[in-house]
């Protein structure tokens, strides 16, 4: 089982969930972050006081996947995040030890 | 508690001195009720009577700029200050319009626009503490000849200037003062800067009402009076933690924006109800309230968009405030081509305040009350003396000479400055001995909501 986390533009989010549930990914878990990375922050201007925004706004999204859907998955995200400029995200992938689900007790790929 | 205790034992004492016998006062007080509830019946016949178009329209100015202060310069000011702070913010304008309201009636009515006698150059008398002796009959004096108002009325239009100027003045040291000392504060400000000010200026006697300054709605009695006091208040208390390095932005411009449109609505009452009569004057003045503002809007919007790239939504609000302080003292006297001239340079002049100039000198005035209020009510004094002028579209004056009136104008503004800045630096020192001005620097980072208020503005 593999943990798919994406960090992709919030204005993206929508089309990465379709994608993603037209392909049997049974969940998403989905948080707002912030964070910077090669985009460059902006600044603001009060009055006379100027403020360096550094950190922007983006939405991390997290997948737990079986192992052959990993491909399928990568590629889904990449096509739907997508807008060929800076800022776009990215995507980490990392094994998954365990999985279970609390209602029923189920455990492994069954869980997911 | 001690503390709190003997700072309102030092007001006390201190409103001893201008009244040295409290109860000698209460005696006569009782006796001029009695004497003027018999009276009307005997000389009913002669004395002019309020019109009632006259009246409605001085009680709707009233209600007017009490619009400007609760929920208006609440908002405006709120707005502009980190979420943590923002009920300290409408607490303190609140609190103070509940309390000067208070003080006005009490005794400030009657030391800013009764008869001081040989003091009358500077102070009233104590005469009308509680509104000795007044009824729905009594009337007050306008503009015009044999045209009167109730004096209820002119008691309660005046009562929300008293207030509004000492709210201004919050501004200044905005999300690190300490709540109580404030309200001392204010009533001490209130008391030795704000009566005498408005008496100079606006009372039959007073210095500068004598001499000829011309302040139509209170460009020197509210807005330098208030921002002169700010800066005072900015500079003893201190710059806020962190200030120019972590940042402070203004955590709802919405209502910022909201609040400064309630202030343009209310300033309406303020500048065109200071004519006190429905009439031509109260037209041009409301007039001039529109095209001021909007001038100084578009100058302050263009300025920022030449110097910095972008035009702000705060800018454009801020340029509308600056328009309207600049065009108080001016409302009723001024055209409305010079009211727009006035508007498009009160603005540039106050985005360099704000900026230029409060970077170079250091002071942390929180939310402008010097670079708008101070400085904008500034051009607008001086701006009166130039463009009343009827050459320059103004209504004019007996005997105008531009130079002359001028400089009757800089010297209002100079008596403004010093007698505000030496009284507000006595009464912070003196609060500050006393009680302390500046809250705990845990209770600073931590917010004033929470630390001094126990509640959160948003519990989401």
């Amino acid at each position: 089982m593999k943990m798919v986390t994406a960090i992709i533009k919030p204005f993206k989010l929508d089309e990465v969930r379709e994608a993603l549930s037209a392909m049997d990914v049974q969940g998403i878990t989905v948080t707002e972050v912030k964070g910077f990375g090669r985009q460059k922050g902006h600044t603001e201007l009060y009055r006379g006081a100027e403020y360096v925004v550094d950190f922007l706004p983006k939405i991390k999204l997290e997948a737990a996947i079986k192992d052959d859907q990993l491909d399928r998955v990568l590629e889904a995200i990449e096509k739907a995040a997508q807008t060929g400029k800076i800022g776009d995200g990215k995507i980490f992938v990392s094994d998954l030890e365990q999985v279970i689900r609390i209602r029923t007790g189920e455990v492994g790929p069954e869980a997911l | 508690m001690k503390k709190v205790l003997a700072s309102f034992m030092l007001l006390a004492v201190l409103f001893g001195a201008v009244s040295p016998s409290f109860a000698e006062e209460a005696a006569p007080v009782a006796e001029a009720v009695m004497a003027t509830t018999e009276a009307p019946a005997a000389e009913a016949a002669p004395a002019p009577v309020p019109d009632k178009g006259d009246t409605t329209w001085m009680m709707l100015s009233t209600l007017l700029v009490i619009l400007m202060i609760v929920p208006g310069l609440s908002l405006f000011y709120g707005g502009l200050v980190r979420a943590k702070n923002m009920l300290s913010v409408l607490s303190q304008v609140f609190g103070i319009f509940a309390l000067i309201s208070i003080l006005w009636v009490v005794y400030g009515y009657s030391l800013a626009f009764g008869d001081g006698g040989s003091m009358n150059w500077a102070i009233g008398d104590l005469s009308k503490m509680f509104l000795a002796g007044m009824t729905g009959d009594s009337t007050a004096a306008t503009f015009t000849d044999g045209v009167v108002i109730p004096e209820f009325t002119f008691v309660a239009f005046q009562l929300t200037f008293a207030a509004i100027t000492t709210a201004l003045i919050i501004g200044g040291f905005a999300e690190r003062i300490k709540f109580g000392s404030l309200m001392v504060f204010s009533a001490l400000w209130f008391t030795f800067s704000y009566l005498p000010i408005a008496h100079m200026v606006w009372a039959t006697g007073g210095y500068l009402f004598e001499k000829g300054a011309l302040d139509f709605a209170g460009g020197t009695v509210v807005h330098i009076n208030a921002g002169i006091a700010a800066l005072v208040g900015a500079i003893v208390i201190g710059k806020r933690i962190g200030y120019g390095k972590e940042p402070m932005a203004p955590h709802n411009l919405p209502m910022t924006m909201i609040g400064a449109s309630l202030l343009w609505v209310g300033w309406f009452g303020f500048n065109a109800g200071s004519n006190l009569e429905a009439t031509g004057g109260a037209a041009l003045a409301f007039l001039n309230t529109i095209v001021a503002t909007g001038a100084a809007a578009l100058s302050w919007m263009g300025a920022e968009k030449v110097l910095r790239g972008k035009a702000s939504m705060l800018g454009i609000a801020s340029g509308a405030v600056a328009g309207l302080v600049a065009v108080t003292p001016a409302a009723g006297l001024v055209g409305p081509m010079g009211a727009i001239v006035l508007g498009l340079i009160v603005g540039p002049v106050c985005l360099w305040a704000v900026s230029g100039l409060k970077k170079s000198l250091g002071y942390d005035d929180s939310l402008d009350v010097f670079g708008i209020h101070a400085i904008g009510g500034i051009v607008g004094a001086i701006g009166t003396g130039i463009f009343v002028s009827p050459a320059l579209g103004g209504v004019g004056i007996d005997g105008y000479e531009m130079g002359a009136q001028v400089i009757t104008q800089a010297t209002g503004v100079l008596i403004t400055i010093v007698w505000s800045g030496v009284v507000a630096f006595i009464c912070f020192k003196l609060v500050d001995m006393v009680m302390g001005l500046r809250v705990s620097e845990e209770d600073e980072r931590e917010g004033l909501d929470t630390a001094t208020h126990g509640e959160r503005a948003y519990n989401v």
